[in-house]
């Protein structure tokens, strides 16, 4: 009974709800109306720029079209929202600032229930062996390489602004998430700070990241370029330890 | 687990009825800034909304409970599952259970998951020996993880079986071969009621009365031909008499409004919740 009510909500099975039993027909209407409400709730919820985007109409067309092909597959809801960047990307490929918008919706989504973790004290880095020291970031920390201009566009959707024509970059950015606080945020990375991002996410201590920074930025101190960074990282919360 | 004699536990000594209101997203300003805390006496919030690493939904629970208890009502436990129940979901439920020290642990008499699909509805169960047994074993498991007895919710359904049992006497096989309580959604037994056409006092009068923890109350919405248990409107007429009438047959029982859709502000639930206690102590009244 329990599969045949799976293939009668995901697929919308005829053959499953007669084995369930036409005269219960009805009340399993009532049931195929609550899942598809539920997911597609879900999804307007985390993905409210994509909808403001590319309007009400074509927003539940593509809902619908993933909620089609994608049943829900894990105890929490929120974690339904996380293949919907992918369907977006397939379906608007050639509108790269579709699935961009969805995922910063996405990351923002996560990053405000991303775990807890206390910024390091900035007055309390004396003593510190840098050239050894390893950066821990914040576990709310992520990234995405974008080609569009999506990030203005999210920020005038989100502001009631018009929003910018949609536009290619002359070149990629790297996009960065986090919490700081309870507050998501988003900012764009120089190539030179994704790099050390990249760096610090792997665990090499600070003095490689130095060293980095001296061969990106063909820079004689590399150092101060690094030491600059980790003052914003440590303004921004980014910090949480250091080993 | 077999049922423990006399009132579910987490009600032994308790002097006073309880009532309390759903905490929902429009109303935290209300729970968190007052000067002086709501006048609740608990409230009760959906588990998994706040099942997350940290965040602001951790960082709210905790400032609410530093204000009134708090009771945990899960939607995804699903005890009905045929294949089990989800030991990822309980061991993070333990964990919120662990922080935050709830009034009740709630969930409902339903299946929401079968091999990895997750519906995220409260689907119905035939009232058969075979679902007792998987009901049973999986209340087994989670009571045993979770550490304490749970409170299990009769759902409102709008697909009903040929099966031996009525949902009363499935519910009371339930609580006596698990130990757990009920907590009893009225609003939940005038819908299933007037959809599949059984009598509403018969169901008042099957159940366990001695193992009613806690009581719901909410609203609902007429469908194209059935009931449609939306939470989105006041506590109607109907269920207020089904309320009196199970006040009468099961005493003082912790008693909330739950809302979930069109949410109101405050203090149009707090005058709902008012009329509850009024009705109970007219009753308490009348009994002493």
């Amino acid at each position: 009974m329990q599969r045949d009510f799976r293939a009668w909500l995901s697929e919308s099975s005829d053959d499953a709800a007669l084995r369930i039993g036409e005269a219960v027909r009805p009340g399993l209407e009532v049931y195929h109306d609550n899942y598809r409400a539920a997911l597609a709730n879900c999804l307007a919820e985390v993905f409210e720029r994509v909808r403001l985007w590319i309007g009400d109409e074509r927003f539940r067309s593509t809902t619908a079209a993933h909620i089609d092909v994608t049943p829900p597959h894990a105890w929490t809801l929120d974690a339904y929202a996380g293949d919907f960047p992918e369907t977006l990307e397939l379906l608007f490929g050639d509108d790269p600032e579709i699935a961009e918008l969805g995922w910063l919706d996405l990351a923002l989504s996560e990053a405000f229930v991303g775990p807890d973790s206390a910024p390091v004290d900035p007055g309390r880095l004396g003593g510190i062996d840098w050239d050894r020291a390893v950066l821990r970031l914040s576990p709310t920390l992520t990234t995405h390489v974008f080609r569009s201009n999506a990030a203005a566009i999210w920020s005038a959707l989100s502001a009631g602004e018009v929003p910018p024509v949609a536009a290619l970059l002359a070149e990629p950015v790297t996009m960065l998430v986090w919490r700081k606080g309870l507050m998501p945020c988003f900012r764009t990375l120089e190539p030179a700070e994704a790099k050390a991002i990249d760096l610090a996410r792997s665990g090499v201590g600070f003095g490689s990241i130095c060293a980095a920074m001296l061969e990106q930025l063909e820079e004689e101190d590399g150092v101060a370029a690094a030491g600059q960074l980790l003052g914003r990282w440590m303004g921004d919360g980014l910090v949480v330890g250091i080993d | 687990m077999a049922r423990p004699p006399g009132r579910f536990p987490a009600m032994s000594g308790m002097s006073h009825l309880l009532f309390g209101l759903g905490l929902r997203k429009p109303h935290y300003g209300d729970f968190l800034d007052g000067d002086e805390p709501v006048a609740v006496d608990f409230v009760e919030v959906i588990s998994e909304n706040f099942m997350v690493p940290g965040g602001r939904p951790r960082d709210v629970l905790r400032r609410v409970r530093e204000r009134h208890p708090v009771a945990l009502h899960g939607v995804s436990m699903s005890v009905g599952s045929a294949d089990g129940i989800d030991r990822d979901y309980l061991a993070r439920l333990r964990l919120l259970v662990d922080d935050v020290d709830p009034l009740f642990v709630s969930d409902h008499l339903c299946w929401t998951r079968i091999e990895g699909f997750n519906s995220h509805d409260l689907l119905p169960l035939p009232y058969t020996e075979e679902a007792l047994d998987v009901v049973c074993d999986n209340i087994a498991v989670a009571q045993d993880v979770l550490g304490r007895e749970m409170l299990i919710e009769n759902p409102s359904s709008y697909v009903a079986f040929d099966a031996p049992m009525t949902e009363w006497e499935f519910l009371d096989a339930m609580c006596a071969r698990t130990g757990c309580g009920l907590l009893l959604d009225v609003n939940n037994i005038y819908v299933s009621a007037t959809n599949h056409g059984f009598d509403a006092q018969a169901y008042l009068a099957g159940i366990p009365a001695d193992r009613v923890a806690q009581i719901h109350l909410a609203g609902h919405s007429q469908g194209r031909t059935l009931l449609i248990d939306t939470h989105d409107r006041p506590v109607p007429p109907p269920v207020w008499t089904l309320y009196e009438a199970a006040i009468a047959r099961l005493g003082p029982v912790a008693t909330m409004i739950e809302r979930d859709d069109d949410i109101p502000p405050l203090a149009e639930l707090l005058d709902e919740l008012q009329a509850a206690r009024d009705m109970a102590g007219a009753h308490m009244r009348r009994a002493a």
